[in-house]
C-alpha cells in the first residue's frame, strides 16, 4: 500500500458533525449517532485508566511471594474493582458504543440510529452507574470478587456491596438501551439494496451481540436486584443457613456472566473480520459461514454457563452436558479463524497498524479459545479451577482478543472519526510492544496456574515467584505500551495530517462520505448495488487497493 | 442544526416525522420492534423470579402451600378481573384512535387508568394486611420484623416459618416488581391522555398508544401467571 | 406493514373469555388433581389467557413474522432459562452412592 504521505493533503473538512455546533450543550443534549459515540468513548478510556490502576496495584503486590504491599482485605478489594470496572464499565460498552454508535449508521446508508434520544439517554446512564460505582469504590469499596459469590455478599461482607449492585443495576440498562437501538436499526432502517447478505460483518456481530444483550442483561438485573435485597432484609433466598440456595445465586449470575463474555468479544470479531478483508484487499472467505457464526456464537453462548459451576457442587449430570455444549460453542469461533486465515491466504496484505492488531487477535485469541477447552474438560477443571489458569485464560480473550480488536477498529476508523491520521510509525511501534508486553503478562500464568498457584491470593509460595515476576514485567511494559497510543490519539487531533474521505481506498459505504462525515453522514441516502468486500482479484490490479470499476462512478 | 444538504426533507411528512426516518410507515414499524424487544427483556426479568420461585416451591411444598392459602384469594381474584378489563379498555382505546373517534380514545385510556389506579389500591390493602399480620420478610421494615403467630398460618404439615418466610420474600419480591410496572403504566398512561386531549394522535400518527398498550398488556400477562402461582396453589390442600 | 384495525366484538370476545378463564381456575384450583396436575391445569389456563391477550390484545395476529419470531425467541430464552438450571437441581440425586 502506498504510503499515506505521498497523497495530497486535502482542504480541510466543510461542515462536519463535529464543528455543526459548538458549545458544551451542543454536545450533552446532542442526538447525533457520532458525537454519542465520541461522548462515549471518553468515558470508558477514563474508566479503562481506573481498571489499570487497579491492575497496576495487582501486579505489584505479586512481585513477591509475602502479602506485603497490602493487606489481604484490601487486595480483595483490589482485584474486585479491577474486575467491576473492567468488565461491566469498558469491555462490555467498548466496542459497541464506541465504533457501532459511529458507524452502525454509516454502514447500513442511514442518517442515524432508530432512537436517537435513546442512545443519548444510554450514555447518561451508563454515567449514573458509573458515578454511583465509583462512589462505592471511594467509600471503602467492595470486597467480594467481580462474582458477588453469596451467602459471602449478601451476609459477611463488610464492604459497599449493594452501592456498587446498584451501579451495575443501572450501567445494565445502557447496554440493553444499547442492544435495542441496534437490532431495531438494523431490521429496519438499511438504505435501499442493503440486504442482510450485503451488509458488512461488523454488522453483524453487532446485531448478534445486540441479542445477547437484551436476552442476557435483565437476568443480570434481577439477581444483583435480589442480592441487594437480600443483605438489606435479612432473608435469605441464596443463603443456606435460612434455608437458601447459594448454587441459584450462581445460576442467575452466570446464566448472563457468561454470554456476557460474547457481547465482549463478538464486537471485537466484527471488526477484525472488517480488517482482514479490508487490508488484505480480498473478499472475505465464507461471507455466510462467518456471518452465521456470528449467530451460533450468541445462541450457544446462552447454553454453556454451568462451565463455572463444575466445582460449585452442580449436577455431574448437568456437568456434562454444559461441558460437551461448552466444547460446541467453540466451533463457531473456530469457523471465524479459519475463514480469516483463508482470507489472508493469496491475498495482498499491509501491515499497517490496524491489521498488526488484527493478526495479533488472530493468535491471540486462538491461545485463548483453545485453554478454554482444557477448563471445558470436565476433570481438568477440577484441577484448573481457581487457579491462574483461568486468570489467564479469559486475558487472553479479552485482552489478546477484545482490547486488540478494538485498538484496530479505533486506528482502522479514526481517520473518519477525527479526519486527522494517527502517526503509522508510532502505531506500528505501539502494537507491537503490546503485543510483546501482553504476552509476557500472561503466558507465565498459564504455567503457574497448571502448577498450582490459586487466583485471589496475595501471598504465595516462593516456588511461583518467576512466573510472577515475569508477568509484572510484561504488564509494565504492557501498560507503557497502551500509554502511547493514548497520547498520539490525542496529539493528531490537532496536529495530525488532515484524511481525506478514503484514505485506506476502500469499497465500505462509510468511505464514501467526508471525513470528519457530516452530520446527516450522507449527502444523498445512497443506493446499495454492490456487495459487502467487492475488490478486485489481486492479479487484475495495477494499482493496490484498486476496486472494481463500476464503484468508480458512486 | 445546520442544514446544507439536499437530504429528504420532511416536507412531506407529518409533524411528527423524526428527521432520521425516511417515512411514517419506518418511523411506526421500528418502534413497535422498539417495543417488543423492550418487552423481550421485561420477559427475561421476570423470568428470574419465576425460576426462583418455582425451585422453592418445589424444595418447600407445605410451607408455600400453606402461605399461600393465607393469602386473600377473593381480592386476589377481583385484581385479575380489574386488569382484564383494563386490558379491554385499553385495546379499545388503541382501536378508537385508530378509527380517529377521539371522544371514546380519552374515555377508555382514562377508564384503564382508573383501573389501574385501583389495582394498586387494592394491592396496597393487601399489603397492609401482611404488615398488620406480621409476614413481610426479614427486616426489611424496622420495628416489624418477621414475626407472625403460628398457628394463624394454619401450617400443613411439613412447614416451617423460615420457609413460609421466603414465600413471602418471592411474593413481595413478585408483586412488588409487577406494581412497580403498573405505576409506571399509570405515569405512561396520564401522558397519553394529556397527548390525546390536546390532540396529537390520528389516525396516521398514534404509535405511542399502540406502544403504551403492548406494555399494559404485558404487566397484564404477567399477573395473569402471578395469580394463580401465588394465590391458588394450595388452595386443593384446604379441607373445609 | 400496513396497519389492521381488529374489530371491537373480537375484543369483546377475547375479554370474556378472560374473565372465563379466571372464573376456571380459581374454581379448578379447589379440586384436587392426582399428582401435580393442579399445577399443570392452572399453568395451562394462563398459559392460554396469555395467549389471547398476546395474539389479539397485542395484535400478534395480524403482526409481521418478525414479531412471532421476536415473542417464540423470548418463550425460547426463558426455556433455556428454566430447563438448564432445572437439569443441575432435578439430577443431583440421581443415582446417589455418597456424591
Amino acid at each position: 500500500m502506498q504510503p499515506i504521505e505521498s497523497f495530497e493533503v486535502p482542504a480541510p473538512p466543510k461542515v462536519n458533525y463535529i464543528n455543526a455546533q459548538y458549545g458544551l450543550k451542543s454536545w450533552l443534549l446532542t442526538k447525533d449517532h457520532k458525537r454519542i459515540a465520541l461522548l462515549y468513548l471518553g468515558s470508558i478510556t477514563f474508566f479503562f485508566f481506573i481498571g489499570g490502576i487497579y491492575a497496576m496495584m495487582i501486579r505489584l503486590e505479586l512481585l513477591t511471594p509475602q502479602g506485603d504491599l497490602v493487606q489481604s482485605a484490601t487486595y480483595n478489594k483490589v482485584f474486585t474493582q479491577h474486575g467491576i470496572i473492567m468488565i461491566f464499565f469498558f469491555l462490555i460498552p467498548s466496542i459497541p458504543a464506541t465504533l457501532g454508535n459511529f458507524l452502525i449508521p454509516m454502514m447500513i446508508g442511514a442518517k442515524d440510529l432508530a432512537f436517537p434520544r435513546i442512545n443519548l439517554l444510554s450514555w447518561y446512564i451508563y454515567l449514573a452507574g458509573g458515578v454511583i460505582t465509583i462512589y462505592a469504590l471511594l467509600a471503602g469499596g467492595v470486597d467480594t470478587g467481580w462474582t458477588f459469590y453469596t451467602p459471602f455478599s449478601t451476609t459477611f461482607s463488610n464492604s459497599y456491596v449493594v452501592a456498587t449492585g446498584l451501579g451495575i443495576f443501572i450501567t445494565g440498562f445502557s447496554s440493553i438501551l444499547t442492544g435495542l437501538n441496534f437490532i431495531v436499526t438494523i431490521h429496519t432502517m438499511r438504505a435501499p439494496g442493503m440486504t442482510w447478505f450485503r451488509m458488512p460483518l461488523f454488522l453483524w456481530s453487532h446485531y448478534a451481540t445486540s441479542l445477547i444483550m437484551i436476552l442476557g442483561t435483565p437476568v443480570i438485573a434481577i439477581t444483583v436486584l435480589l442480592l441487594a435485597f437480600e443483605r438489606l432484609s435479612g432473608v435469605g433466598i441464596f443463603n443456606p443457613a435460612l434455608g437458601g440456595d447459594p448454587v441459584l445465586f450462581q445460576h442467575l449470575f452466570w446464566f448472563y456472566s457468561h454470554p456476557a463474555v460474547y457481547i465482549m468479544v463478538l464486537p471485537s470479531m466484527g471488526v477484525v473480520s472488517e480488517l482482514v478483508a479490508n487490508f488484505s484487499r480480498k473478499n472475505i472467505f465464507g461471507y455466510s459461514f462467518v456471518a452465521f457464526s456470528s449467530l451460533a456464537i450468541a445462541v450457544f453462548g446462552f447454553l454453556v454457563w454451568g462451565h463455572h459451576l463444575f466445582v460449585a457442587s452442580q449436577s455431574v449430570y448437568a456437568g456434562m452436558i454444559f461441558s460437551f455444549l461448552s466444547f460446541a460453542v467453540a466451533i463457531p469461533s473456530a469457523i471465524k479463524v479459519f475463514n480469516w486465515t483463508a482470507t489472508l491466504y493469496k491475498s495482498s496484505i499491509s501491515y499497517d497498524t490496524p491489521m498488526l492488531y488484527a493478526l495479533g487477535f488472530i493468535g491471540l485469541f486462538t491461545i485463548g479459545g483453545m485453554t478454554g477447552l482444557f477448563l471445558a474438560s470436565l476433570a481438568v477443571d477440577v484441577h484448573l479451577s481457581d487457579t491462574y489458569f483461568v486468570v489467564a485464560h479469559f486475558h487472553y480473550i479479552m485482552v489478546g482478543g477484545a482490547l486488540m480488536g478494538y485498538l484496530g477498529g479505533l486506528h482502522y476508523w479514526w481517520p473518519k472519526i477525527s479526519g486527522r491520521m494517527y502517526p503509522e510509525g508510532w502505531g506500528r511501534f505501539s502494537a507491537l510492544v503490546i503485543f510483546v508486553g501482553f504476552n509476557l503478562t500472561f503466558l507465565p500464568q498459564f504455567i503457574a496456574g497448571y502448577l498450582g498457584m490459586p487466583r485471589r491470593y496475595h501471598a504465595y509460595p516462593p516456588e511461583f515467584q518467576v512466573f510472577n515476576v515475569l508477568s509484572t514485567a510484561g504488564a509494565s511494559i504492557l501498560g507503557l505500551g497502551m500509554l502511547i497510543p493514548s497520547i498520539y490519539f490525542v496529539w493528531s487531533m490537532r496536529y495530525g495530517k488532515h484524511a481525506e474521505p478514503n484514505p485506506w481506498h476502500l469499497p465500505g459505504l462509510e468511505w464514501r462520505t467526508q471525513s470528519p462525515p457530516p452530520t446527516e453522514n450522507f449527502e444523498v441516502t445512497p443506493i446499495v448495488t454492490w456487495e459487502a468486500y467487492e475488490f478486485a482479484p489481486p492479479e487484475e490490479t495495477e494499482v493496490v487497493g484498486k476496486f472494481g470499476p463500476e464503484l468508480e462512478r458512486i | 442544526m445546520i442544514e446544507s444538504h439536499a437530504t429528504t426533507q420532511d416536507i412531506h411528512g407529518h409533524p411528527a416525522l423524526q428527521h432520521h426516518f425516511e417515512n411514517m410507515e419506518q418511523q411506526r414499524e421500528a418502534g413497535t420492534i422498539g417495543m417488543w424487544v423492550f418487552l423481550v427483556t421485561e420477559i427475561m426479568f421476570f423470568g428470574g423470579m419465576f425460576l426462583a420461585y418455582a425451585l422453592y416451591r418445589n424444595f418447600f411444598p407445605a410451607a408455600f402451600a400453606s402461605a399461600s392459602n393465607h393469602l386473600d384469594i377473593t381480592l386476589g381474584a377481583v385484581n385479575t378481573g380489574v386488569l382484564i378489563v383494563s386490558s379491554f379498555t385499553m385495546a379499545l382505546a388503541v382501536y378508537f384512535t385508530q378509527v380517529g373517534n377521539r371522544r371514546p380514545q380519552i374515555l377508555c385510556l382514562v377508564l384503564t387508568l382508573i383501573l389501574g389506579l385501583t389495582f394498586l389500591g387494592i394491592k396496597a390493602v393487601e399489603y397492609h394486611e401482611k404488615y398488620t399480620d406480621r409476614l413481610i420478610p426479614g427486616h426489611l421494615i424496622p420495628g416489624a420484623s418477621f414475626g407472625p403467630e403460628a398457628h394463624a398460618l394454619h401450617l400443613l404439615p411439613g412447614a416451617t416459618l423460615p420457609q413460609v418466610e421466603m414465600f413471602y420474600w418471592i411474593y413481595f419480591a413478585m408483586t412488588g416488581m409487577h406494581a412497580l410496572h403498573m405505576i409506571i403504566g399509570a405515569g405512561l398512561l396520564t401522558f397519553l391522555i394529556v397527548y390525546s386531549i390536546k390532540g396529537r394522535f390520528d389516525p396516521e400518527y398514534h404509535s405511542p398508544v399502540e406502544i403504551i398498550g403492548l406494555y399494559w398488556h404485558f404487566v397484564d400477562i404477567v399477573w395473569i401467571f402471578l395469580f394463580p402461582l401465588l394465590y391458588l396453589l394450595g388452595r386443593h390442600f384446604e379441607h373445609g | 406493514m400496513s396497519e389492521h384495525i381488529v374489530p371491537v366484538k373480537i375484543y369483546f370476545a377475547i375479554f370474556l373469555a378472560l374473565l372465563a378463564g379466571t372464573a376456571l381456575t380459581v374454581i379448578a384450583a379447589f379440586v384436587d388433581f392426582p399428582w401435580r396436575l393442579n399445577t399443570i391445569v392452572a399453568l395451562t389456563i394462563a398459559s392460554i389467557k396469555a395467549t389471547l391477550v398476546v395474539l389479539y390484545f397485542m395484535h400478534v395476529r395480524y403482526s409481521p413474522r418478525l414479531v412471532w419470531v421476536i415473542v417464540a425467541s423470548a418463550l425460547f430464552w426463558m426455556g433455556i432459562l428454566f430447563a438448564f438450571t432445572f437439569s443441575d437441581y432435578f439430577t443431583r440425586n440421581w443415582f446417589s452412592s455418597g456424591y
